[in-house]
Parts: C-alpha cells; structure tokens; sequence
C-alpha cells in the first residue's frame, strides 16, 4: 500500500469526480468530495514524512520501466507542495456546501464538486508526476476544469473572465506543448529525469533555445507574472468566491512548481540562467509586478480585484526569490509559496463569508462591517497583517527570508525597493480594515439582528486558516525545514 | 509555593494580555471592567517590584521564550535600563487607569471595552519591549505596540481622528518597515547575532561607513524616538482622548522609542564604536535642532496639547543625545530624563485633559483666568512645568544637570548652549501658562478672561491622579538615590 503512494494521491480524485456525477445530490457529494480531499491530505502527509525521512520516491505507473513508462517521482518539492495543496482544497470545501448555497444554483452544485475534484486531480498531477508530456496532460485538465469553475460565477461578467483565462491559459498550454515537443524531437525522451541527463549533449542547439524559451513564457503566463497577469484579476474577482479562495492559493504556486522544476531539474541550473539572461528579467518582472500591481489593487473598488491584484504582487515576491538563484533566495520563494497559500486563502475565505451574509464585493459596502460582523472582520484583519507581514505572522517569516538572501547576494537596492514595494501593501490592506472599522454602517435595508455574523461553517475554516496564519509565523520548523531540504535539494547541495 | 524571579519575569511580561482578555469578557460591566485593569496594574506593579528587589539583591533573571527562526529568538532578561522603563510605565498605568475612570466617564466616549482592552495590550507590548533581550524581539514588540496604540488614536472615529490615525501608522509602519527592518537585517547579516551585549556586538573589522549608514538606520527607523524628520506623528497623535496622549504618548510609546536608541547604541554599536563614527556628530547636530526646532514650533501652538506634543519631541532629543554622547553621565542623564520627563510631562497632559473636561476648553489663548476656576489643576501645571525646564524643586532638575555634565565632560560646548537656549524656550511656552491663569492681567488685558465662577475642578479621580503625578515630580527630587543608582548600573559599572 505504502509503495503506491505517489500515485494514490491522484487516483483518489480521480475516482471521486465520476461518483459525484452518479451521486448528484448536493450534500452527499460534498461529503465524498471532502472526504476524497481529506484522504489525500492524509496521503500527502504521509509522503512529506516517507520523503523526509527516506528520500525521494519514485513510482513505475502501471510497472513500465521509467524512461519508457510514466514515472512518478516525488522529492522534497513535490512533497510540500503536494501537502500545501491537499491540505488548502480540504479546508475550502468544508466552507463549499454554504457558501455557494447562494452563488450557484443547486441543479449545478454537483456539477461544482465535480469541477473541483478535477481542478485538484490535475493540481495533484502536475506535482507528482515525473513525466514532461503527463505533466501538460494534468496541466490542461486542471486548466479546462478551472475555466468552467470560474464560468460558474453568478456575475455574468464571469463568463468573459472564464474566456480570456481561457485564451491566455491555452496559449500558455500550447507554449509548454510546443516546448516539450521540441525537447522530444532533440533528445527522444519525455522523463525528466532523463531529459536532464540528455539535453546537455544538445544545449548548444537552436532547438533547445526555442524549447527553452516557450516553455518559459507558457509558464509565465500560467503564473501570471507581469506584464502575462491580464487574466487574472477578472477571473479571481467573477469566479464563486470559494473558488477564487481555492484557486489564489494553489492555481498560480502550481505554475510556480513547474517553472522551479523545468529550470532546475530538466534544463538544468548552468543552462537556465545563462541561455537567457534570467536572472536579470525575472528580477525587473518581479519588481514591476510588485508595484504596478499593489498601485493597481490601491485603486481598486472591488474588494476581490484589490487581493486579486495584491496575489500578482505577490508572485513578484516569489519570482524574486527565484531570480537570487541561491539556495536562500530559492527557500525564500518556497517558503512564500506556502506562507503566501495560508494569507490568500484565509482572505478570500473571509471574503467569501461577507459576500455570503451581506453580497458586499465594493469597498463602500463593507463599511461598518466590524459591528455587524466581528469575527469574520477580525479574521480578515488578521489575514490582512499577514499578509503586510507584520511579525508573529507568516508574511514576516517570508519577508525576512526574502531579505536575508538579497543581502546575502549583496542585492541591496533590491531589499530596499521590496521594503518600500511592502509599505504599498499596508495602504490597500488598511484601506479594507478602515472601511470596516472606523465608518459607521451602511444604513439601507432593515437588517436582522440575530443573523448578522456568517454561520459556523464559514466561520470554522476561515479561522483554521488564520490560526495557521499565526502558528505558522511562530512555530516555523515544519515550513522553514522543508523549503530549506527543497532548496538545497534542487541545487545539489545535498544528496 | 515561592515565586522564582523568572516565573515572576513571565508573569509580569503576560498579565497586560490576560487583562485585556479579561477586559474583553467584562465589557457590559464598566465598573467590573475598570477593577480588572486596576488589579492588573497593582499586580504588575508588585510583580516589577519584586523584580528590581532580586535585581539588587544580585539575582540575574533570563529567560529564552521560544525560538522563532533558527537562531532567532523571543528572550527577555531583566537588567537596570528595562527595569527604569518597566516600572516608570507600570505605575504610570495604574495612575492613569484612574484618571482614566474619571475622563472617559464625564467625557461619556464610546467604545470604552475597545479602548481599555488596546490599552492593556499596548502596555503588554511595552513590557515585552522594556524585558527584551535583543533586537528582534524588540522589533516584534515595536510593530505590536504600533498597531494596538493605532485604534486608540482613532478612537474617535471622526474624520480627522482618522486621517491622524494614517498620518500616525504611515509614519510609524513605514519607518519601521524601511529602515528599522532594513538596519535589523543588515546588522544579522554582518553581525551574525541581534542580542544586546555590554560593549556592542560589532566586530572591528566592520567597516565604518556600513556602520554609519547603520546607525542612521536605526535612529531614523525608530521613529517612536521622534528625531525630526520623523516627528509627524506625535502631534497628529494628539486628536486621540487624553489619557491616551498622556500615558502612551508622553510615556510608553515615545519612551519605547528613545529607550531602543538608548538600547542600541549601548548594546548594539557600544559608546567607543559610536563615539568613532562620523555620523554621530551629524546624528547629534540633528538631535540638537530636533530640540530647538521642536520648542519654537511649541510656542506657535494655541492647541494646549499640540503646544505639549512639540514639547514632549523637543524632549525627547534631550535623551538622544545623551544616548549619541554616550558617557556616564550622559548615559544616567538620559535614563533620569526617562523617567523625570514621563512624570513631569503625564501631568501636564492630565491637566490638560482635565480642563478639557470641567471647562472645555483646549486652547491655550482661552486658559487665562481658569486658575480662580481650577486651582489645584493648574498649580500642579505650574509644577510640572518647572520639572520640564529643569529647576528645584522638581525631579527635572537632576536629569538635565547630568545631561549638561555629560555633555561637558564630551567637550561639545555648543550643545551646551543649545541645551541653555532650550530651557529658556521651555520656560517661554509653558510658564506663561499657568500664570496667566492665576493672573489673567498679566499677559493681556484683552482676551477674554474667565471669571465670577466658583471652584469647579475635575472629576476626584482624575483629580487625585494629577496629584500624586505632581507629587511624585517633587518626591523624585528629593529622593533620586535609589534612581541614580539604578542608572548608573546601567554600563554594568
């Protein structure tokens, strides 16, 4: 049972989505849904722990030798964020069955569920796979399954959100396959593992260049790195609010595995960061994204564009880490990755929950929210310091690191603008947390009194992820241990 | 069951955060609620007692809390600076709790739970602060202190309590957040340790330059010190209800600012590195005109608490230069100034507060007169003030004639005279005050001029707390020894 982990994880899901179509009846498939997430939570556990203590894993599908068959191959990486993946999908579907009670009508609730395990069965793929062409399979179907997640949005603007994430995420796609494509024909392989050994003998070819440099802008764009980012705000901002919980915490980190993994392990880091002067672009993309986009969620008026927009910020964040190309700078972007998954998560469940009770998505309607709703403004006020990171939080963890390895790298300037690029984020934060506390409220329509804070079952996950906001940013082991063995592992520095 | 001095160190470093707890589950009940804070501030204050008790009797208390980052670390100690800070701050609580009791009543403020309940944590954060054993956990507790004190600037919630409140948490987050952090990061990196040791924790082979632009950093980073340009702040502070401005914005948060100066420059960089560096000069000749420049900006003010903020900034570089001097004297100068200015300058703020609430009046040009009105209110302005110029018999004379001594034996002659020039200042913007009170002739015959009212004074409790704050400005006069001799512990002589 143990020795077929790796590709459990995926199976689970998998098999889950159908049985929900069979099922169809709204509660029962939440209950399957949530126990297929849950197992592979456990599983991915599991895994972290085997990795940890045993190194890498590898799994022949269907007993086909590896650089025939599809390998499945779960290091360090793979395991984090595997485990940050699973673990963020569970919580968010404890809050499904209520909150999109109201956003999406309950004949394509089931249909909702279905999507969902889906999008994870392709998220879950994309991480364990060991395989370049499986990887663009799971790929497309996490994508196709998030368009319709995001078509499901009661906004009809949802619609046109889910189409231009579907012609900018195809193009993407089709870079990647392009690239994959061109790799196949020079070295005949598709196994990342072999890739990397094969692709040296041809580096100096056109081909690989053009491989490269496909796959890197397809990533890119999956990621939403600025200036590829167009799709994203709209998307995050019309999609059901559960989703966009979902998707901002796992959607864009997913994309950022798959840029480390093809640089570091298939190209290789000699290759990467002298066939294009990478290092250079990432750093000046990351650090425009940064500020175009906290100025852009500055002057934002829905509150879902503002953290949508501070997400692109955020993976400017990431991408800058990337561009240090050390193991400190690398353990920086890992450790955002998942400290960064906690923070969004955590506000657009939030979000989620006020749009439940109240359907206020504008600035101007969460005024005086905190009296009517203490505990899902106190969460959203704590998310929102996370998310400046102010220290006992993760968002401190991760500037920290962030810091330390600019400076390590001598990188001064950069720290400083990243530091000032931080101050943006305390004005959109505060912003929301101002509205909320220090106007009185909207006085419109005649409100019950007994039904103002959002039930439980909104309420319990929200506040699970801003307890793992708090804890996390205290007890540091697990998140800083497992970046750091990823970093390292990735640059040879151990093994 | 014995108390250990670290268990009683624990105690006193968590006992704010329950009271606000308990604050919290108190809220209906104001007068449950008030007891809860008093017992609290009696508590803490028997606890940092006992505390400086151990400390004399030779006991040193450390305590390593947890380990946040490899290598970084939540750990607190009890040495004679932290002591000063922790105690000053501590009774001051308690005193202003029960001014407190009295203004927020009469004054009928609402949100009262929410402004107790931050109070507390603001005052835990200070603590934490006061105890901490190096800069990371100062750093921490500095954010915190920030963000609990930013609802109670606000607390009004009108419009100008809110653009105050951004104008105080713009200043104060983004100076922390650029510089401070910045200076942090930098000092781990070259340094390789944040803990606050005797002597500072640089190498020498450390280049001077890099520790220049450090030192700049951390000054300018600790904005809570108000060195201008960063001084802003402090008066927009000022729209907050008075006993806010008057613990936490005359003591606790301005204390914590040039208390981490003090720190730093004692235990980070160390009085031989610093007194090597270029830059100190340039610090000091900014400290200087902070002092000056603040004082003439005072006598501009016709709003009484503006006209005390300017004061309290001008003040304050008082300490900071006794911190960038950095000799003994100096140094105990520095820390008397802690502590003579937060007694002496928390009355003046109660007093203000005080007429705000019996006479509603805030400006300085409507005072004349009141004295007839408010006696004992403005004779214990008089006193106060005379503390903050500096003349027996108040406790402000000690710190300022080490300070002067300090700056002597540093053979800094004009800052000598800049100190003179400031304490003529000082007596320029605060003394016309209370005598124009008493003797509304004296000044201007045309302002309109309070009288025919009887004896009207302040709430008792806020009342008897501007007493024992007056007191306790003339009690450190005639006692300082165990003050002194507390400060001079400090350089571990």
């Amino acid at each position: 049972m143990l020795s077929h982990l790796p590709v459990l994880q995926v199976i689970v899901p998998l098999m889950a989505a159908p049985l929900c179509l069979l099922i169809a009846k709204p509660k029962w498939v939440w209950l399957l849904a949530i126990t297929a997430s849950g197992l592979t939570f456990v599983l991915s556990c599991l895994l972290l722990q085997q990795v940890v203590a045993a190194g890498p894993l590898t799994y022949e599908l269907g007993g086909w030798e590896a650089p025939w068959g599809i390998e499945y191959r779960i290091d360090y990486l793979n395991a984090f964020l595997l485990l940050i993946i699973s673990a963020i999908s569970t919580v968010v579907l404890f809050a499904a069955h209520t909150a999109i009670e109201k956003e999406i009508p309950s004949k394509r609730q089931t249909f909702f569920y279905v999507l969902y395990l889906l999008s994870l069965v392709g998220m879950l793929g994309i991480v364990s796979t060991g395989d370049a062409f499986n990887l663009f399979v799971f790929l497309e179907i996490s994508s196709l399954s998030s368009y319709g997640l995001i078509a499901l949005g009661k906004d009809r603007r949802a619609l046109w959100a889910a189409y231009q994430y579907l012609i900018m995420g195809t193009i993407g796609a089709t870079f990647i396959l392009i690239g994959i494509g061109l790799m196949y024909q020079m070295t005949g392989t598709l196994n990342m593992e072999d890739l990397s050994m094969r692709l040296p003998e041809v580096a100096q070819t056109r081909s690989v260049f053009t491989a490269f440099a496909f796959i890197i802008v397809g990533v890119c764009l999956k990621l939403a790195l600025f200036p590829l980012h167009l799709w994203l705000p709209n998307a995050y901002a019309y999609a059901p609010s559960i989703v966009t919980a979902y998707f901002s915490a796992t959607a864009t980190k997913v994309a950022i595995y798959v840029l480390i993994r093809f640089t570091f392990s298939v190209f290789g880091l000699s290759f990467s960061f002298t066939a294009l002067p990478l290092q250079m672009i990432f750093l000046v993309l990351g650090l425009s994204g940064i500020f175009m986009a906290s100025i852009a969620a500055i002057y934002q008026q829905n509150v879902k564009h503002i953290f949508a927009y501070s997400s692109i910020a955020h993976i400017g964040y990431m991408i800058i880490g990337y561009s240090i190309s050390t193991v400190a700078g690398l353990t920086a972007t890992l450790l955002h990755v998942f400290n960064h998954a906690l923070m969004k998560s955590a506000l657009f469940l939030a979000l989620a929950a006020v749009i439940y009770r109240t359907g206020a998505v504008y600035l101007y309607q969460f005024q005086g929210l905190s009296q009517k709703m203490p505990l899902t403004m106190a969460a959203i006020v704590l998310a929102g310091l996370s998310l400046i990171g102010a220290p006992l939080t993760v968002g401190f963890v991760s500037k920290w690191y962030l810091l330390i390895a600019l400076i390590e790298r001598g990188w001064w300037p950069v720290a400083v603008l990243i530091l000032l690029g931080n101050l943006l984020t305390v004005v959109y934060v505060w912003r929301v947390i101002e509205m909320a506390y220090f106007r009185p409220p909207l006085r419109q329509q005649p409100v019950d009194h007994s039904k103002q804070e959002a039930p439980y079952s909104l309420l319990l996950p929200v506040w699970i992820l801003v307890a793992a906001n708090i804890y996390f940013g205290i007890d540091t082991r697990l998140s800083i241990q497992v970046a750091e063995l990823a970093a390292q592992s990735l640059f040879g520095v151990r093994q | 069951m014995s108390l250990t001095p670290e268990l009683i160190l624990q105690l006193s470093l968590l006992l704010p955060v329950l009271a606000s707890a308990a604050i919290v589950a108190a809220g209906g009940k104001p007068n449950l609620r008030e007891a809860v804070t008093i017992c609290a501030c009696l508590i803490q204050l028997y606890c940092l007692i006992h505390l400086y008790l151990a400390f004399k009797a030779g006991y040193s208390v450390a305590l390593v809390a947890w380990q946040l980052l490899p290598g970084l670390q939540f750990s607190f100690t009890v040495e004679p600076l932290g002591l000063i800070f922790a105690l000053t701050s501590s009774f001051l609580w308690l005193i202003t709790t029960l001014y407190a009791i009295g203004y927020m009543r009469s004054h009928k403020e609402e949100n009262q739970t929410r402004f107790y309940a931050c109070f507390a944590i603001a005052m835990s954060a200070v603590m934490f602060i006061a105890f901490a054993d190096n800069l990371f956990t100062v750093f921490v507790f500095y954010e915190i202190l920030t963000l609990s004190t930013y609802p109670l600037v606000s607390h009004a919630g009108t419009e100008q309590a809110k653009k105050a409140g951004r104008v105080y948490l713009g200043i104060l987050l983004s100076t922390s957040i650029v510089f401070f952090l910045l200076a942090i990061v930098i000092t781990w990196f070259v340094a390789g340790s944040l803990s606050f040791k005797v002597g500072g924790i640089f190498g020498s082979d450390v280049d001077s330059m890099l520790l220049s632009i450090l030192l700049l950093l951390f000054v300018f980073g600790v904005a809570k010190a108000a060195i201008m340009p960063f001084h802003r702040w402090l008066p927009a502070a000022m729209v907050a209800p008075t006993p806010v401005s008057a613990l936490l914005h005359a003591v606790a948060v301005v204390k914590a600012g040039v208390f981490i100066v003090l720190k730093i420059c004692l235990f980070i960089f160390g009085p031989d590195l610093l007194a090597s560096l270029p830059v100190t000069q340039f610090l000091l000749y900014l400290a200087a005109a902070s002092v000056l420049l603040a004082s003439l900006v005072a006598m501009q003010q016709d709003n009484l608490k503006v006209r005390l903020a300017y004061s309290t900034i001008s003040q304050l570089g008082y300490i900071t230069i006794g911190a960038l001097l950095a000799n003994s004297s100096a140094l105990v100068g520095s820390t008397m100034h802690i502590v003579m200015h937060a007694f002496a300058k928390i009355t003046l703020f109660f007093c203000a507060g005080a007429i705000l609430v019996t006479a509603h009046k805030s400006k300085v040009s409507e005072m004349p007169g009141l004295g007839r009105q408010m006696p004992v209110t403005m004779a214990a302005f008089f006193i106060a003030s005379l503390s903050i110029i500096g003349v027996p018999p108040t406790g402000g004379s000690w710190s300022k004639w080490f300070l002067l001594l300090g700056v002597l034996e540093a053979e800094q002659w004009w800052l000598m005279i800049v100190l003179m020039l400031s304490s003529l200042l000082n007596i320029v913007y605060l003394l016309p005050i209370p005598l124009a009170a008493f003797l509304p002739g004296l000044y201007s015959t045309k302002v309109a001029t309070v009288t025919g009212l009887a004896v009207k004074e302040a709430p008792a409790w806020s009342l008897m707390a501007i007493c024992i704050t007056t007191l306790g400005c003339i009690v450190l006069f005639i006692y300082p020894q165990a003050l002194y001799e507390l400060s001079l512990a400090i350089t571990g002589t």
